[in-house]
């Protein structure tokens, strides 16, 4: 029983990441409620996604896959790999915005305007926020934000500074969770949901290709570099033993390959976005006529 | 232009100035880890069976390793390197301690550790603690440790870390160094770190 929780409960407790887990989950979860007592359809896909990006975010924060991340440099590499690319894309694609707001309890909505509403108290808090959100969100700044974050961590004096201190280790495994939504966010949203922030698909397809290359660059010079870059792992003793290059080809293999490929498969929600906006709203509910056709023959038969 | 260059002199004095305000001195020969890491805090058993903390290490520089007796080459190589270093110090060797913790106090018994640390010289403590004990403090500086699958005769090895720590006499954490910054090295920072 023992060993069962030193797996599954966290190593490094953070009430913050459980309270953004938590409150996210039951409002989501609420909003599905509220859609389907309204009859709205949300799909099967989209909740799934949501979740699953959640939990993600969760399992390699808050268990004993922290550990294991703080003592080896490919679980490591995995661990940022989860936050700034795969959870932030599957919270993305799930487009929970309007789910979450339909979640938010009425009463603390009435707070938020009482706080945040025109001429209130914290509204200059809000214009802050809305300036820096617009600041970070452009076709120029957002793919810098990305790609700079990744190349600061992993230089080796600060990559050893993260390891060593909670609190840089705090700010770096949040920093990539929140750059990952905004930079996904930015590149996947449809259109419409992004008001004045929208850059149109094919800028898009352009960024989410150039982003891919000073990746690529990164992960092939760790990964081929012939002596070790980080050595805190050494000082500090890594989790099992593995030796230190191969611990370091792993890691900088995963920054190259899965990291790029995430760009590919951006790259292809976008084509499909572009597709079906450019194909219209009237065309995508008509029924395929292909898919029905053999149906049709097999109940015939 | 003597006008300017009576500026240029003023400003790299007072970058100067502002350089000496920041850093005491020249830097250290191990790794600086001031503010990175937390200040020196334990509760263990000693050598001699007794519950000791940090407290009882106050006014002396302590260097922290944690290692396991019947380890073959690590431990034993770094602690000669701490040896020989200390003995360098001559009379400010006194000032200093090391704190040699087991990541094996299944076998390392107090008497085991006793003679083992007794080896290296008077500045060396033996210390153990039950499981919580020891992992709050690997937690506390992020050390690794575990434990090989055991061979046939139940002889296991424990893959650990190589850090020595080293704090200073009020027990803030201020470097960082391996058995590879060799004895002289060492020497030096602990001279600096026992005069102030």
């Amino acid at each position: 029983m023992r060993s069962v929780l030193l797996y599954v409960l966290p190593w490094d407790f953070s009430p913050t990441v459980l309270l953004t887990c938590l409150v996210s989950a039951v409002v989501y979860a609420r909003g599905l409620r509220a859609f389907h007592a309204s009859g709205r359809q949300t799909g099967f896909w989209r909740p799934l996604s949501f979740f699953l990006g959640l939990a993600l975010d969760y399992g390699v924060l808050q268990t004993y896959y922290d550990y294991l991340a703080q003592h080896m440099f490919w679980i490591h590499r995995l661990q940022h790999l989860v936050l700034h690319h795969v959870a932030a894309l599957l919270l993305v694609l799930a487009s929970p915005g309007h789910v979450m707001k339909a979640g938010v309890p009425a009463a603390w909505r009435e707070r938020a305007r009482g706080l945040l509403g025109e001429g209130r108290p914290l509204a200059g808090l809000l214009r802050c926020a809305r300036w820096l959100f617009h600041c970070v969100q452009n076709p120029i700044v957002a793919p810098l934000l990305f790609v700079g974050l990744i190349f600061f961590w992993l230089t080796p004096s600060v990559h050893f500074g993260a390891m060593l201190d909670v609190d840089r280790y705090r700010a770096m495994n949040w920093g990539m969770a929140v750059d990952g939504i905004l930079f996904w966010w930015l590149m996947l949203a449809p259109r419409s949901d992004q008001g004045s922030a929208a850059i149109g698909y094919p800028l898009r397809i352009l960024v989410v290709c150039l982003v891919a290359l000073p990746q690529i660059f990164l992960g092939a010079y760790i990964a081929l570099h012939g002596t070790t870059l980080f050595d805190v792992y050494a000082i500090c003793g890594r989790a099992w033993a593995i030796s230190p290059l191969t611990d370091q080809q792993v890691g900088g293999l995963l920054t190259w390959i899965p990291a790029a490929m995430m760009s590919g498969i951006a790259m292809l929600v976008i084509l499909r976005r572009l597709l079906s906006e450019e194909a219209g709203p009237a065309s995508r509910r008509a029924p395929a006529p292909s898919r029905l056709t053999p149906q049709a023959a097999n109940r015939g038969l | 232009m003597a006008h300017s260059r009576r500026g240029v002199l003023g400003l790299l004095g007072l970058c100067l100035g502002l350089a000496g305000c920041g850093s005491a001195g020249p830097p250290f020969a191990l790794q600086n880890v001031t503010g990175l890491l937390p200040s020196l805090e334990f509760q263990l058993t000693n050598q001699d069976n007794r519950a000791v903390t940090a407290a009882d290490y106050r006014g002396k520089v302590v260097m922290l390793y944690f290692g396991y007796t019947h380890c073959p080459d690590a431990c034993p190589t770094t602690l000669a390197t701490l040896a020989a270093a200390i003995r360098g110090l001559g009379p400010q060797a006194a000032e200093i301690r090391v704190l040699f913790v087991t990541v094996d106090p299944k076998r390392d018994t107090a008497a085991v550790l006793r003679s083992y640390v007794g080896f290296f010289g008077p500045q060396f403590v033996g210390l153990r603690g039950d499981g919580d004990e020891l992992t709050a403090l690997s937690k506390r500086y992020r050390v690794a440790f575990h434990l090989e699958p055991p061979d046939r005769n139940g002889e296991y090895a424990v893959d650990h870390s190589s850090a020595i720590f080293v704090f200073d006499g009020t027990g803030r954490a201020r470097l960082l160094g391996s058995e590879s910054d060799g004895a002289a090295k060492i020497a030096q920072d602990l001279r600096r770190l026992a005069a102030t």
